[in-house]
């Protein structure tokens, strides 16, 4: 029999039972669309937060004080107070290095900004003129703090455009004086608004010059130090000096940890691919549950069938040609069902791209596209097997006495 | 044509073993026309089945065209079956979603024939039964007697030497029973070796060489003709 005839016959019979090959081919079909779901969940979460980084630049270097031991997330060892702190000096020794292109120093705390009997609870970032050159932020209006001595605590500051807007409406930001904490600051700019990074909105930034924020919250040690490298290539170097000079101004400790952009990407990268590869495989199991709904199926089907089977025995198929036959229907329903999958996988991550505006373009991985429809028919071939093989096996003059 | 030498067969019915066949010997040559009689349970289907290759035998040995068919596999077996052997059921064995034609068809799609000569094949052969205007219909839009012309037409597919008749007529009326022997008959005139099984003695003795059967064991018939 040539297997266009096998297809045909199989095709054939499937058509028999619209029903039940169609909730067959559903259960198959949308194994592999949470799949394909899932995975370009993952996929678009991960491009995101590769693109995130991106826009906060390639060539930044994060100093943090406290050693962290293993590799991995240490953001928070800033908070750990046992060792010893990072300094404004520490970060002024960097300033001079060749590979360094600029040192932003970072105090972060928060306290309420009042103006005008408005108050809001503001993230303060204390830092220096340099930190807007790290960052690449523009400004909407008026200037950024002013460079100089990072040591002076002017009494300036700068506004994210979400907390100018609270505190002043339209009217004009720049020039007015606010009240932050115990202090009283001179607005000088209000900051264009980058968007979000990380869920971070510089719209409720409130940037006063480093001493300030020292003062402000009776803190000595610095939360962070970023230092920008000159460019890519400059990267290593400058991570290698910046080191350098720290350990011999902490005297042989390294009570801190250095951060390239690229090893942070990296850890969230490996993390997210662990998490989609983990999702993905959950969802692999409904392919098993729809594999064996699948041979639940065809063992019906064989049972029903049995006389037929007897006749096709009769009229000369061998077992082979039995086995093939719905082996054939098998592999045709998981088939289905994987097709259907696949545009409904993708379809399902057009729509969840919509309505996940950060994360689109959403698709799935072509690995996810490739893998989850052939374990779809691999599993359905697999679990078709032994209803085939219960077919094949029948005794055709059993088979041709029930009717 | 076909040689049995001492074939019996047995089954296990509770701790009882039955002589469905019990050393059963007969020389079918070609182009014969033969009966086989006797009540229900005395072995007739079993004896069919065996001539027919769908079971074998537990003793003795079974000569087809001078080949001991114990010998042969799964393959070899079911190309005997295909292109030597048409089967006709007492309740047609038609498959209930295939159209006449689509029923007809199957033989030679089993052996493999390309679609066009298919096609031109069933056409001559659902002529040749009566049904070219049925060809469309399925089987539960057929009569009885049209349904056993369908499985007439199926058994001549692949133009086989000898056909097998179980029961043809026993789920039929008389005249469609009469029309469905007129037919049979007319394929041994073709030359083709035909063996009907029947418990109708009137269909029986319409056939000039007449077995009976009772308990296993097979003889021929007084007035039989060798």
């Amino acid at each position: 029999m040539s297997w266009l005839d096998t297809l045909r016959l199989a095709l054939g019979s499937l058509r028999f039972t619209p029903v039940r090959t169609a909730l067959t081919v559903l259960a198959m079909a949308i194994g592999v669309a949470a799949v394909l779901l899932l995975t370009a969940l993952g996929e678009g979460a991960r491009a995101y937060v590769v693109r995130e980084f991106a826009s906060l630049g390639t060539h930044l270097l994060f100093v943090l004080p406290g050693h962290a031991h293993t590799r991995g997330l240490s953001l928070a060892t800033g908070l750990v107070s046992s060792v010893r702190p990072l300094t404004l000096d520490d970060a002024a020794a960097l300033k001079g290095l060749p590979a360094v292109a600029a040192v932003a120093p970072i105090v972060v705390g928060s306290a309420q900004v009042r103006a005008g009997g408005i108050g809001r609870d503001s993230v303060v970032l204390g830092s220096t003129a340099e930190l807007r050159t790290v960052r690449h932020w523009r400004m909407q209006r008026g200037r950024f703090l002013d460079p100089g001595d990072w040591h002076r605590a002017r009494a300036q500051c700068v506004l994210g455009p979400t907390v100018a807007r609270a505190l002043f409406g339209n009217a004009r930001a720049v020039g007015k004086r606010v009240r932050i904490g115990d202090r009283r600051f001179r607005v000088v700019g209000i900051l264009a608004s980058v968007g979000r990074t990380f869920g971070f909105d510089n719209g409720e930034l409130v940037i006063v010059p480093v001493a300030a924020a020292q003062a402000l919250f009776d803190r000595e040690g610095l939360f962070r130090i970023l230092v920008a490298a000159r460019n890519e290539a400059t990267l290593a170097s400058a991570r290698r000096s910046v080191r350098r000079v720290l350990l011999r101004r902490h005297r042989g400790h390294e009570d801190f940890t250095l951060l390239t952009q690229g090893a942070l990407l990296a850890t969230f990268e490996r993390i997210l691919r662990a998490l989609t590869l983990a999702v993905a495989t959950i969802a692999a199991v409904s392919l098993g549950v729809a594999g064996v709904l699948i041979m639940n199926v065809q063992l019906i089907g064989v049972a029903r069938r049995v006389p037929e089977i007897g006749l096709l025995r009769a009229l000369g198929a061998t077992r082979g040609q039995v086995l093939g036959l719905f082996l054939c229907e098998s592999g045709l329903l998981s088939l289905g069902g994987a097709l259907a999958g696949v545009a409904a996988g993708m379809l399902g991550a057009g729509l969840l791209g919509a309505m996940l505006p950060a994360l689109a373009p959403l698709h799935a991985p072509a690995w996810a596209g490739l893998a989850a429809p052939a374990l779809a028919v691999g599993t359905g071939l697999l679990f078709g097997l032994l209803p085939a093989r219960r077919a094949a096996a029948l005794d055709p003059v059993r088979a041709l006495e029930r009717r | 044509m076909i040689r049995l030498e001492h074939v019996s067969r047995l089954y296990a019915v509770g701790d009882q073993v039955v002589h469905a066949l019990d050393d059963v010997n007969l020389v079918i040559e070609p182009g014969e026309y033969l009966s086989v009689m006797g009540p229900s349970g005395s072995g007739k289907s079993t004896l069919l089945h065996l001539l027919g290759l769908l079971d074998r035998p537990d003793r003795g040995r079974y000569l087809f065209h001078g080949e001991d068919t114990a010998r042969l596999d799964d393959r070899h077996l079911a190309r005997l079956r295909r292109r030597h052997i048409g089967f006709v059921f007492q309740f047609f064995h038609l498959v209930p979603r295939l159209s006449a034609a689509g029923n007809v068809e199957l033989p030679m799609m089993l052996d493999g024939w390309p679609l066009p000569r298919r096609r031109a094949r069933v056409r001559r052969l659902l002529e040749a039964v009566g049904l070219a205007d049925r060809a469309r219909h399925r089987p539960d839009q057929l009569s009885g007697g049209q349904r056993q012309r369908v499985a007439i037409a199926r058994a001549l597919a692949l133009d086989p030497e000898l056909v097998l008749a179980d029961e043809p007529t026993g789920n039929l009326d008389q005249a469609a029973g009469h029309e469905i022997l007129d037919l049979l008959e007319a394929v041994v005139a073709q030359g083709r070796t035909l063996v009907l099984v029947t418990h109708d003695p009137e269909l029986g003795h319409r056939a000039p060489r007449r077995l009976q059967m009772r308990d296993g064991r097979l003889f021929e018939s007084p007035g039989g003709v060798g």
